[in-house]
């Protein structure tokens, strides 16, 4: 039955989430000036957070699906800071990749370990089938030389999901997932990088110098190269697919900050919207005011759609690449348009306003740009092959 | 619980009425738009659907088919994917029906609602609409004036669907007593009623041009208590115009679906500089855009209409949806033209039509009723 009420149980919990989003809060501008100072793990209170996942233990029938409390909870953390994501038990994108791709005892052996990602290299970024860095199998070790960039948390990460080509004629079915943990000889984080904005979201830089791993550290396991065509790449590119509805819920959840407290301020000084009325008993300013919150509402519910699919068990590639299309769009503009509501006041360092504006403009950069969505979509509704369209 | 998931029912209300919009309401778009006019017989055929008797109790005659907005979007959709004007046109007696289901006496639904339980179509319509280019539902110029057992109405409404052979209007007026859309009253005015002109010709208008719409002029038009909807107690005016809007938004919806189903395929075959336009980004990320906003307005719509099925004040969502589905609708509609180049001006083709619908559809409220 199509419905979008959410019980008093998921309530409470986002309920909770918003309390602790409201405390990170209070340290998000320290942070976002000093981020080499930025420990998640060193805020006062964080230590008397419950992990929001530990309430949803049990699950009444009428309670919302998990996939969609994750997209909720992603949205309602980020509307506190973003650097709250940083705290989060359930690990980077390579945990993400592991689940997705990795064989259940892979799965099980590496529980718990807070794992990033590596694909992008100094010379590609959205055509990742172009990846230079190499995997080698000598006896059972595989050798990894290559250099990665823009890696997320890969500083504070116990280990990296690195994308590897096992034969660059071979297009994308020659790249695997490998799994390398912290210490391995040959393994060096060079830089981390500074930012726009989620400063104290660290981003890394990294070497593989003839780096050996054990063969299982294979994700999957499957060594074979797929024919060209056979869809090898499929199978990476499907952690996708959960990771793009969560980071559009996070951009969101920045623009909600950013319209909740452009709301707030304006009516103080200029009168509640009035919902009842036309439009043309509206200021402008009130109707951009409703103009954003539909944007925002309705990227939010592609977000919880794509999540939902998922979540079924239904394919949702297109889906997916529609929530962060429209998700990475709207942070970006809806974050944009609130500066220009608030005017010069707005632009200051004594407000999180232009904190949200700075921040929110990575949603429409990783995890594919806003145009490799656009690609995506396109190829999915015209069934179109790469070729066909590029 | 969150789910975008219709019921087994609606399913197959949709795939019913999907075949139905694309075999009858689609063959006799153009022509019909052209006519101006609406064949009769369409309108019996989609009558036997039973998409108003279904919304009558059984106990007035209906089949008493349980009130869902959300099922409703879902036919609506599917309607104005064949047609919108055809598909206003057809429901208009819902105008009536679902006002007087949701709010009537009993008295009333015993005295109106068996009149919707005949086999052939029948018609009664809401006046919503005023003369103003400001027009505003909070700010009516239509009164009820208390005058002995009874009430006065004074007023002139525009663009009432269906109003040249409606035989009762169902009239929204001010109350004078509570704020903003919570005033709202409306009264059952029959055709004949003393004092009610109704002009004399058919309204023209740009767009929904099969669509009979009618002035109506109320001069001291009196009725009894009895003609008040919901009897002493009113109406909810905010759940009548948040069923109208979403009705209108439903519409957009519907045809900006049909814009890019015939754009697509059309930029996939249309050939330019040696390959198809659907194969050059420019081209493609408008039609990735539409697959994008049809997702989005139906989501917003549908969130909205489950509120109204809850019975929750749906005002806020309402107001999302149809400020978002204005804008996203209108867009499809333009770059569905612009696909087609100058074909896409070409009376030939329907895309010209739709831009004119769309523009209708995303000005005006009162059309249909989820």
């Amino acid at each position: 039955m199509i419905d979008f009420e959410l019980t008093e149980h998921d309530q409470e919990i986002l309920a909770e989430v918003r309390r602790q989003a409201l405390i990170c809060r209070q340290y998000a501008r320290h942070h976002d000036e000093n981020e080499a100072e930025f420990v998640p793990e060193e805020l006062p209170e964080a230590k008397d957070f419950t992990n929001p996942y530990s309430l949803m233990a049990t699950r009444g029938e009428n309670d919302a699906p998990l996939g969609i409390m994750a997209m909720l909870i992603a949205a309602g953390s980020a509307w506190g800071d973003y650097s709250v994501r940083m705290r989060e038990d359930s690990g980077g994108l390579g945990n993400a990749a592991l689940a997705a791709a990795g064989t259940l005892e892979q799965i099980e052996r590496w529980k718990g370990k807070r794992l990033a990602m590596a694909i992008t290299e100094p010379s590609c970024g959205s055509d990742s089938k172009a990846i230079q860095t190499s995997a080698v199998l000598d006896g059972e070790e595989w050798v990894i030389n290559g250099e990665k960039i823009f890696v997320t948390t890969g500083c504070r990460a116990d280990g990296v999901v690195v994308w590897a080509t096992l034969d660059k004629s071979a297009g994308r079915g020659g790249i695997k997932s490998f799994i390398i943990f912290k210490g391995t000889p040959g393994f060096e984080v060079t830089h981390k990088e500074k930012k726009l904005g989620i400063r104290a979201d660290d981003t890394a830089a990294m070497v593989f110098r003839d780096c050996r791993i054990p063969r299982d550290h294979l994700l999957g396991l499957k060594e074979s190269i797929p024919k060209k065509g056979a869809g090898g790449f499929r199978g990476v590119m499907k952690t996708f697919n959960n990771t793009r509805p969560f980071v559009a819920a996070v951009g969101l959840g920045m623009a909600q900050a950013a319209l909740d407290f452009t709301r707030d301020v304006l009516t103080q000084e200029g009168g509640e919207i009035n919902w009842d009325v036309g439009k043309h008993s509206r200021s402008a300013v009130q109707q951009e005011l409703i103009e954003i919150e539909a944007d925002i509402e309705a990227a939010m519910l592609n977000v919880l759609h794509a999540s939902w699919l998922g979540g079924n068990r239904q394919p949702n590639n297109l889906e997916a690449s529609i929530s962060k299309a429209k998700g990475g769009e709207i942070a970006r503009t809806a974050t944009s348009r609130c500066l220009e509501l608030l005017g010069g006041l707005g632009i200051t360092r004594d407000y999180l306003a232009e904190k949200w504006f700075r921040d929110a403009r990575i949603t429409d950069i990783y995890e594919g740009t806003g145009q490799i969505q656009y690609l995506i979509i396109a190829r999915e509704i015209l069934e179109y092959r790469s070729a066909e369209l590029s | 619980m969150i789910s975008f998931g219709p019921t087994e029912e609606q399913e197959l209300v949709r795939e019913t009425l999907r075949e139905f919009a694309a075999s009858e309401l689609r063959e006799a778009a153009r022509v019909s738009d052209e006519a101006g006019a609406v064949p009769a017989e369409l309108l019996d055929k989609t009558w036997e659907l039973g998409l108003i008797s279904g919304a009558i109790p059984t106990e007035f005659g209906g089949d008493g088919t349980e009130r869902s907005p959300v099922t409703n979007a879902i036919i609506l959709e599917e309607l104005s994917h064949g047609c919108a004007s055809l598909a206003v046109a057809a429901l208009a007696p819902g105008l009536f029906v679902q006002p007087l289901v949701d709010f009537g006496t009993e008295q009333q639904k015993a005295d109106y609602l068996p009149l919707f339980t005949t086999s052939k179509f029948h018609v009664a319509s809401l006046a919503l609409h005023e003369p103003s280019f400001a027009f505003d539902l909070t700010n009516l110029k239509t009164f009820a004036e208390v005058k002995g057992e009874g009430y006065e109405l004074s007023g002139h409404k525009r663009l009432v669907p269906m109003g040249d052979r409606a035989s009762h209007f169902l009239v929204v007026a001010r109350g004078g007593t509570r704020e903003g859309l919570d005033d709202l009253e409306a009264f059952i005015v029959p055709r004949d009623a003393p004092g009610l002109r109704i002009g004399p010709e058919p309204e023209k208008t740009m767009g929904l041009r099969s669509l009979p719409f009618s002035k109506l002029e109320l001069d001291r038009v009196a009725v009894p208590e009895a003609a008040r909807l919901g009897g002493p107690d009113g109406i909810d005016g905010r759940r009548l115009i948040n069923s109208c809007r979403l009705g209108s938004a439903t519409l957009a919806l519907g045809l900006s679906r049909a814009v890019m189903e015939i754009a697509l395929p059309y930029a996939k075959q249309r050939v330019a500089f040696g390959k198809p336009i659907a194969q050059k980004q420019t081209i493609a990320f408008m039609l990735a855009d539409m697959a994008i906003e049809l997702n989005s307005m139906r989501w917003l719509i549908w969130k909205a209409a489950s509120q109204l099925e809850r019975g929750l004040d749906a005002t806020r969502a309402t107001t999302l949806a149809q400020t978002y589905t204005n804008r996203e609708s209108m867009k499809i509609a333009d770059n569905g033209v612009q696909i087609f180049g100058g074909h896409g001006y070409i009376r030939d083709y329907p895309v010209e039509m739709w831009y004119r619908n769309a523009r209708t559809l995303t000005v005006l409220d009162g059309l249909c009723a989820l």
